[in-house]
């Protein structure tokens, strides 16, 4: 009976979506996460014109040295130490919170990590696709799992049993809601670009035909793909201020806007429940950052550098193994979303807080009808130049 | 797909169908339901239908239920909790349930079991079944007019509903 059970399981894929699942969550998305955290409070420093958290190094200076030794930037020592504040500050539950909801929420609110099992973020290595769950509709997976985000909200707000949570709760999910139509819609010219919804094939054909904003070589020289970056253009605005809204940032973040609901739904959470609700926005920023990515500016691919394969690419560099330019690539992928973070932190910094009838008016009476009227100009500019 | 997977699934989707009835708190129904939908959906992943799971996932439990909790939340309902535990009513929806359950076992009890097994996609290895465009296809050819019919309708009810909750306004 159990020898039958176990007769056809793929030990060797399930080996590799193990090895990728770690390596992407508690190699590079965790650890991104932290040090975007850090980002955030240099970069917003910077804006204001302050020095930002710089002091925290290697803490030396416990041992009785004379000074923390500091990494070359300063501070970058800082993550950690509110890691380790995160995980020994008081967790503290409210008398009359609804206790499971209470606790399911926070746990709920990491849900953003399962998309990137979608998320193609490199191309291969070892001849192994670097992408989890390379399905045929990756893209409708990635809108199924931040359809399921807006729970952990609701539940938060919900279960604390106060009124500014609960209002922070039904805020958010009625922005999520909205926001999420004009997502979906705003990546629609894309699909009928590219006729498909398989992510990682999306990057190949970037890698082959230039990438859909940046269309200079392959089928890019054509003059379709000219005249499409008008609606592309469109739909790649429209995408990232709905993933701004998605993800609860400013100039939407009036699920938690300070000045009018303490802090919105996580109001009653303290320690690391709090924490996993801050690391889950960060989370969805980076999956809204790779998809912006994947959808835009090629994924992995760089011109000149070749794939996980060795094809493409400057020919001298193939000098190299191939597996090495595997890596390059996840770290291209990644140097891309960083670049993106940086641009979500400089939004934050410099725009201030939308009143929250503007979101909704924003939100169904102008990005919802931009992203409809873009997919007829470009079902219209592809029936004219395809005659 | 793998028959551990299946039963997994299989009794979770059972067990959270059970618990949407027996809970009486209604926002314990609602998230059972959810986890029920979610563990139909990966059933539909494991059939290789992965446009027909994402799909699951997208409508029910990522807009429909997120409205049904949203207004259970808001109305904050506790009477179904103080209810008092009906006996009449208990034995009632239990004989009511048994006698369908019997029913079901008479009609399927007629019809011999199968002998072939049902046809595997032959899909080459590697590949995956392309069921975007399959859908896409039957939608738009083959059923164009069923598929419009139906746009009509959902069009007709969301005009209903405007017109209905506009009327107090005035």
């Amino acid at each position: 009976m159990t020898a039958a059970l176990l007769a056809n399981i793929p030990w060797e894929m399930l080996a590799w979506s193990v090895a990728k699942a770690v390596f992407i969550i508690f190699l590079v998305v965790l650890p991104l996460v932290s040090y975007t955290v850090y980002a955030e409070r240099r970069v917003s420093a910077a804006i204001q014109d302050r020095v930002g958290p710089n002091r925290t190094g290697i803490p030396t200076s416990l041992l009785g040295f004379k000074k923390d030794i500091q990494l070359f930037l300063g501070g970058l020592g800082q993550p950690i130490a509110d890691a380790v504040k995160f995980i020994f500050k008081e967790d503290f539950t409210p008398a009359g919170v609804k206790h499971f909801y209470f606790w399911l929420a926070p746990v709920l609110a990491m849900l953003p990590l399962v998309s990137l099992a979608f998320i193609p973020f490199g191309s291969t290595f070892l001849g192994e696709k670097m992408v989890i769950a390379d399905v045929s509709v990756s893209v409708l997976g990635i809108f199924a799992v931040t359809g399921c985000g807006v729970y952990a909200i609701v539940l938060a707000g919900w279960a604390a049993n106060s009124k500014y949570p609960f209002l922070g709760g039904i805020r958010s999910t009625s922005q999520m809601i909205s926001y999420e139509l004009s997502m979906g819609l705003s990546i629609i010219p894309v699909l009928m670009l590219f006729g498909g919804m398989q992510l990682s094939s999306l990057v190949e054909y970037q890698a082959a035909n230039g990438w859909l904003l940046l269309p200079f070589w392959g089928k890019g020289l054509s003059l379709e793909r000219w005249l499409m970056l008008l609606p592309l253009g469109i739909s790649f605005i429209v995408f990232m201020i709905s993933v701004f809204a998605e993800t609860n940032r400013l100039p939407f973040d009036l699920p938690e806007s300070e000045t009018e609901l303490v802090a919105g739904y996580h109001t009653e959470y303290s320690s690391m429940k709090f924490a996993l609700f801050f690391l889950g926005e960060y989370v969805a920023m980076i999956v809204g950052s790779a998809l912006a990515v994947v959808f835009f500016f090629g994924g992995w691919h760089l011109p000149f550098i070749p794939n996980g394969a060795g094809e493409g690419g400057l020919s001298f560099l193939n000098f190299l193994p191939d597996w090495i330019w595997g890596i390059v690539n996840i770290g291209v992928f990644f140097g891309k979303v960083t670049v993106l973070l940086i641009f979500f932190i400089w939004v934050r910094w410099t725009l201030p807080r939308f009143r929250f009838d503007q979101l909704m008016r924003i939100g169904w009476l102008y990005l919802f009808e931009i992203a409809l009227a873009n997919i007829f100009l470009t079902a219209a500019i592809i029936a004219l130049t395809n005659k | 797909m793998n028959p551990l997977l299946f039963w997994l699934f299989s009794l979770l989707m059972l067990g959270f169908g059970v618990s949407v009835v027996v809970n009486r708190n209604p926002v314990a129904s609602a998230l059972s339901l959810v986890s029920s939908f979610l563990c139909l959906a990966a059933l539909f992943v494991g059939l290789d239908a992965y446009f027909i799971g994402a799909i699951q996932v997208i409508v029910y439990a990522g807009a429909v239920m997120v409205l049904f909790l949203f207004i259970i939340m808001l109305l904050d309902l506790r009477a179904e909790e103080r209810r008092k535990f009906n006996k009449v009513a208990f034995f009632g929806g239990g004989l009511v349930a048994l006698a369908f359950a019997a029913q079901l076992i008479g009609v399927l009890g007629k019809h011999p079991r199968g002998d072939k097994p049902f046809p595997a996609l032959n899909l080459p290895p590697g590949e995956q079944l392309n069921d975007l465009k399959h859908v896409g296809e039957t939608l738009f050819t083959s059923h164009n007019l069923p598929f419009q019919v139906v746009g009509v309708l959902i069009l007709v009810a969301t005009i209903g509903v405007i017109v209905i909750s506009k009327r107090e306004l005035k």
